[in-house]
């Protein structure tokens, strides 16, 4: 994968920042250099590094595929609609000539008929992405939760009330705000399985720098033990249990009290002995 | 002057990508650096009606930093993201700092260009203006103010405009807002504002939303009723709406109704109630009577209009006491299949909100705002829900309130408790009375038969004008200031503190030919270049929320006061500067009659700044340096320019109103001025010190005596009134040509025009603009997709913009949804301009357009 070669080359430093700098460094000895030798060095580093912020357009190619098959041609940057694409011109960190675009300027704008992926003479841009929610340009992070102000219980949610794929690849969560005692929290969570890596979220995120962010999937995805099964999630699917259920269980309890084993566990009702009140003037006053 | 949409899109993309030097967030180190010298103080947030309060950290004379009051109760040091930024709203780089007249070669010309002048040459251009269309009548003139006046700014208009000028040309935009509510308040307990208080949203055991998107335009309360709903057991949220939208995400019992039919859910919620005997008939017998509304009553259109011609009794309000058995009977058609029917709601939903209601162990909390109250039947509907919770005795005790909240910050606190509408006075007098009246000039020091009656007769007599001839009827509401400019009968008008050009319905028809009428002349004091300025002819500049000392009274009766925190820029003033300074540039004989200064001759060659406000109340304070308890000073502007401590005069006289002994309405009660500055708000009454959290009901409300349990005293016999009324169609409803309901609203990141928050690039960023929201299968059959460029039309007008499938709220197939925030995308070009009949309040839920491809 590009990202792993990335990090070898970066000195095995392994973060966007020294490999950037490390880039940067490259560039001023390159100068003295002469201006042709400056051309080939960046070209010859950009080719095989895309940095973690550019984002390719939908139905890109793993990165390696996407720049030998990419002609650098143009086209689909012609035909976005709202002009978010962009070619990498030269000095910049994304391999010379070839479409990006950066989530926190403007994110993708999905459309339903995805423009910019028919007109890829190459292929580059896979044509059997038909369905802009299919695509995968990344994924989105919510990459610092002390900066969200939703953590802080603020009533934000400008991220997901901006997504595109509504109410699936960034939901709410609610919880008790256990500080101020009386109020929710509404915690944006994103769902890989329907995050396109869009970038409306980053772009539209309200903090001075993005507390939600798009990084290429392979760098931001995370991956369960592979020995490891969640269990409700395996019961949901086979929809049963997996063992046998267990049985029925019956405890010495006092009056009044009953116990919900797979549920709630022990109920204490509420003193119910009769629908009437205890003060007879209720019952007459109330009326038929 | 023609105001394409081209021009608003284009001011308003640059006023927004304007950079705002706000905030910043820098690393650790420096903020702990940057925090030295900060001076903190508390201040009620500016946006809506939940009143949270908010810390500003000043420095310099700029406000450096914001934060969440962590002591007040309300929000708990929590905000939206409108209050996250609200620094910002101060500095965008196209603040208004001087007086603007439109003029051609030096003179003022109706069709000249905006330029700077002198506040002497804009109040003397004014003055002119204003003492000339004055002599037409008291229907001459007009003033259009706000919800979002600072308390003392309503009490200095209210005395300019109807006892200096003799005019009730005083509206509110709160009349667009929340009238209905108010009309209702009036007609069923006599006394206006919610007996509950927010406390009920952690008492409630179930709520019901009839119209309200708490979700967005709530977000505090909503976190508050969220978390309720998360930690209480048994806890329901029962969602009424005409289209799915946020809080539908929490609801246990989602209904999307036909718009209007909401009408008919009610009735038969209360006919399910009486079937089943679920009724509390002790409360009933002791607390309640009960009424029948007149039926038929118009759309409070012009009498011109088809529909309004169609009506038996347009505008009649009355209503007569009928028996428990003949209000029983009136619910008796509403049905669960006929309810279900008409509303298109499933009948299992609609019995699940029915057993909620009529469980008597349930507690229940309903909210509502604009759903319910921009409605051509918002009176008769907030009485339908009322009668729900009378029927049941749920009222009154915590978690058992009907809730009417409010989207302004000071709908409350400032237009309906100082009483900025045509028809009334502070605490709930009413210019109708002539004993209310009365005791205002008492107050007021002035003569008797000064302030118009609403028929113009003082006493049984004819008031003068200053024309010589009778004063005739006063009374004028908003939507027929509109109609009044347009057919040049009322000729000067000044809107202070909202952006009526953007907010008033059918802006093409009747709101800008108005205004760019050459016999009229139109003032605006606005902070920033809104659309109402850009269709004026004298800009006036103001200085906003923190930058003059405020108060304001949000939904749940508390009074919140805020310091003077910083200076306004350039040469902008306060609206309270603003209008006692005007009051210097008119003299008692511009606009009184003889026979009525001879009354007072003492007020002979006297400028109604003299009469009005140097009466030895207001100006009994004198001037101060004003200082917190731990020793920071402020400015006070006011204070400075006029020579004495002008809130705490304006205030004081304010109290007599509703403090005083003796005064007309009880049950309004405030603290003095200085204990505002030291509390995180109270909720007025105000008695002793103690606030009061539950009205009416004994223990919690020191009016109700000792035994009664439960007190409607703002009525005469204390009793509250159950009111029948009937469905009655909507104004207009879709048809062959214009098949689609459009209903219009807000969204949670800008605040009602978006004249503050869209110049915030955050929050224009978040949501750059109005979209039509669509129901998919709605957008296919026109061929249209998500983001297809539409128009908008109606009878009135059209927008154009952009088709959203998948956004945030989702229609049912019939309706669209286009937010009003957006000054590129005047959707108030499409909207009609009918209003309830009783409280004149426009619905903006409901009219029918088409949806085309642009």
């Amino acid at each position: 994968m590009a990202h792993s070669d990335e990090k070898s080359q970066s000195g095995g430093k392994g973060s966007a920042v020294s490999r950037r700098r490390f880039l940067s460094d490259v560039a001023r000895t390159a100068c003295g250099v002469g201006l042709l030798g400056m051309g080939i060095g960046l070209y010859s580093r950009q080719a095989v590094s895309l940095p973690a912020l550019a984002l390719r357009p939908p139905g890109a190619l793993p990165e390696k595929d996407f720049l030998s098959a990419c002609t650098r041609c143009g086209l689909c940057v012609r035909d976005c609609p709202y002009d978010i694409l962009k070619l990498a011109e030269l000095g910049e960190e994304v391999a010379l000539g070839t479409p990006y675009f950066t989530a926190r300027k403007a994110g993708c704008e999905m459309c339903e008929d995805i423009p910019c992926v028919p007109v890829c003479p190459t292929g580059a841009l896979d044509h059997d992405l038909t369905d802009i929610n299919e695509s995968r340009m990344g994924l989105a992070v919510l990459s610092d939760q002390e900066t969200c102000v939703a953590f802080l219980g603020l009533r934000c949610e400008v991220c997901y009330n901006i997504c595109p794929v509504r109410g699936k690849a960034i939901t709410i969560e609610r919880k008790h705000n256990i500080r101020s005692g009386k109020h929710a929290l509404f915690i944006p969570v994103v769902h890989s399985d329907s995050c396109t890596g869009c970038g409306k979220c980053e772009e539209a995120c309200i903090t001075d720098k993005a507390s939600i962010k798009i990084f290429p999937t392979e760098l931001a995805k995370g991956k369960l033990g592979e020995h490891y099964r969640v269990g409700w999630e395996e019961k949901a699917r086979a929809g049963e249990s997996l063992v046998t259920p267990d049985q029925e269980h019956i405890y010495n309890l006092p009056e009044g009290q009953s116990y919900d084993h797979g549920g709630e566990g022990l109920i204490m009702e509420e003193s119910q002995d009769s629908p009437f009140s205890s003060n007879p003037l209720d019952t007459l006053n109330r009326g038929f | 002057m023609k105001l394409t949409r081209r021009d608003f899109v284009k001011s308003n993309a640059i006023a927004a990508t304007a950079s705002v030097a706000g905030i910043t967030i820098p690393g650790i180190k420096d903020a702990i650096a940057a925090d030295d010298g900060i001076r903190w103080d508390k201040a009620a947030c500016r946006y809506c009606g939940t009143g949270c309060s908010v810390l500003i950290g000043t420095k310099g004379d700029r406000v450096v930093a914001s934060q969440g009051d962590p002591d007040a109760p309300v929000n708990k040091g929590l905000n939206c993201i409108k209050g996250y930024f609200l620094p910002k709203i101060l500095y965008g780089k196209d603040r208004l700092t001087k007086p603007l007249l439109r003029k051609t070669n030096g003179k003022y010309d109706k069709n000249g260009k905006f330029v700077e002048v002198s506040w002497d040459e804009a109040f003397k251009t004014m003055a002119e203006k204003w003492v000339e269309a004055r002599k037409k009548g008291p229907k001459g003139i007009g003033m259009f103010g706000s919800g979002q006046w600072t308390v003392w700014e309503g009490y200095a208009a209210q005395k300019l405009l109807k006892a200096g000028f003799r005019s009730n040309s005083l509206e509110p935009n709160a009349r667009h807002c929340m009238a209905s509510a108010v009309g209702a308040f009036m007609r069923g307990f006599g006394i206006d504002e919610p007996m509950g208080c927010y406390d009920d949203l952690e008492h409630a055991d179930v709520f019901v939303l009839w119209g309200a998107n708490m979700a967005e335009m709530h977000p505090i309360l909503w976190s508050r009723l969220t978390d309720t709903r998360l930690t209480k057991k048994g806890c329901e949220v029962h969602v009424l709406s005409t289209y799915e939208h946020r809080c539908f995400e929490l609801s246990d019992n989602s209904m999307v109704f036909e718009p209007q039919t909401d009408l008919a859910i009610a009735n038969y919620i209360a006919n399910y109630i009486i079937e089943n005997k679920a009724y509390d008939k002790s409360f009933l017998d002791k607390h309640v009577n009960f009424n029948q509304t007149t039926t038929d009553i118009g759309y409070g259109l012009r009498d011109s209009h088809p529909a309004q011609k169609a009506a038996k009794n347009p505008n009649v309000g009355k209503f007569n006491k009928i028996s428990f058995d003949e209000y029983a009977k009136s619910v008796a058609p509403y049905t669960l299949e006929k309810a279900s029917k008409m509303s298109k709601v499933p009948k299992k939903a609609l019995l699940k909100l029915a057993k909620a209601y009529a469980d008597p162990k349930k507690k229940v909390t309903s909210f509502w705002t604009m759903g319910m109250n921009q409605h051509t039947r918002g009176v008769w509907m907030n009485g339908l829900v009322y009668n729900i919770h009378l029927l049941m005795g749920k009222i009154s005790e915590p978690g058992n309130s009907p809730f009417s909240l409010t989207g302004q910050p000071s709908a409350c606190g400032t237009a309906r408790e100082v009483g900025t509408f045509t028809h009334r006075l502070p605490a709930d007098l009413v210019v109708a009375k002539d004993a209310h009246c009365n005791f205002a000039e008492k107050v007021w020091k002035l003569p008797q038969g000064t302030i118009p009656r609403a028929n113009g007769k003082s006493n049984k007599v004819d008031q003068t004008d200053i024309s010589g001839k009778p004063m005739g009827k006063t009374l004028i509401h908003a939507v027929a200031m509109h109609r009044a400019l347009k057919d040049e009968k009322m000729n000067t008008f000044w809107v202070m503190c909202n952006n009526n050009m953007q907010a008033a319905a059918n802006m093409n028809e009747e709101s800008l030919p108005g205004w760019r009428s050459s016999k009229n002349f139109i003032t605006v004091s606005d902070p920033y270049p809104t659309v109402s300025a850009q269709a004026a002819d004298l800009i006036l500049p103001t200085a906003m929320w923190i930058e003059k000392e405020g108060a304001y009274g949000n939904a749940e009766r508390r009074t919140q006061f805020w310091r003077q925190q910083t200076n306004a820029p350039g040469e902008a003033k306060s609206d309270l500067w603003q209008v006692m300074e005007f009051a210097k540039y008119v003299k008692v004989e511009d606009v009184w009659p003889t026979d009525l200064i001879a009354k007072a001759p003492e007020y002979k060659g006297k400028t109604l700044y003299e009469v009005l406000y140097t009466n030895g109340q207001i100006d009994k304070f004198p001037k101060e340096q004003v200082t917190d308890d731990r020793g920071n000073t402020y400015n006070n502007d006011e204070m400075e320019d006029f020579g004495y401590y002008v809130q705490k005069g304006l205030f004081e006289e304010y109290r007599m109103f509703n403090s005083a002994a003796g005064v007309p309405k009880k049950g309004h009660e405030m603290a003095e001025f200085g204990a505002y500055h030291k509390a995180r708000g109270m909720r007025w009454p105000v008695i002793d010190g103690k606030e009061t959290l539950w009205r009416f009901r004994e223990g919690y409300d020191a009016h109700v005596p000792k035994g009664a349990g439960v007190k409607f005293y703002g009525k005469p016999d204390g009793k509250a009134a159950i009111i029948s009324a009937p469905y009655e169609p909507a104004a207009e409803s879709p048809d062959k040509e214009f098949d689609m309901w459009l209903c219009t609203g807000r969204v949670l990141e800008h605040w009602h025009s978006g004249s503050m928050t869209r110049r915030v690039p955050e929050l224009y960023r978040a949501v750059p603009d109005a979209l039509v929201y669509m129901h998919p299968k709605d957008a296919k059959k026109r061929r249209l997709r998500d983001g297809s460029k539409v128009k908008v039309v109606s009878r009135r007008g059209e927008i154009v913009s952009r088709v959203s499938t998948r956004g945030r709220n989702k229609p049912p197939q019939g309706l669209v949804f286009v937010p009003w925030f957006d000054a590129g995308r005047l959707i108030n070009k499409v909207t009609l301009d009918a209003t309830d009949p009783l409280s004149k309040e426009t619905d903006y839920k409901k009219c029918a357009v088409k949806i085309v491809k642009a």
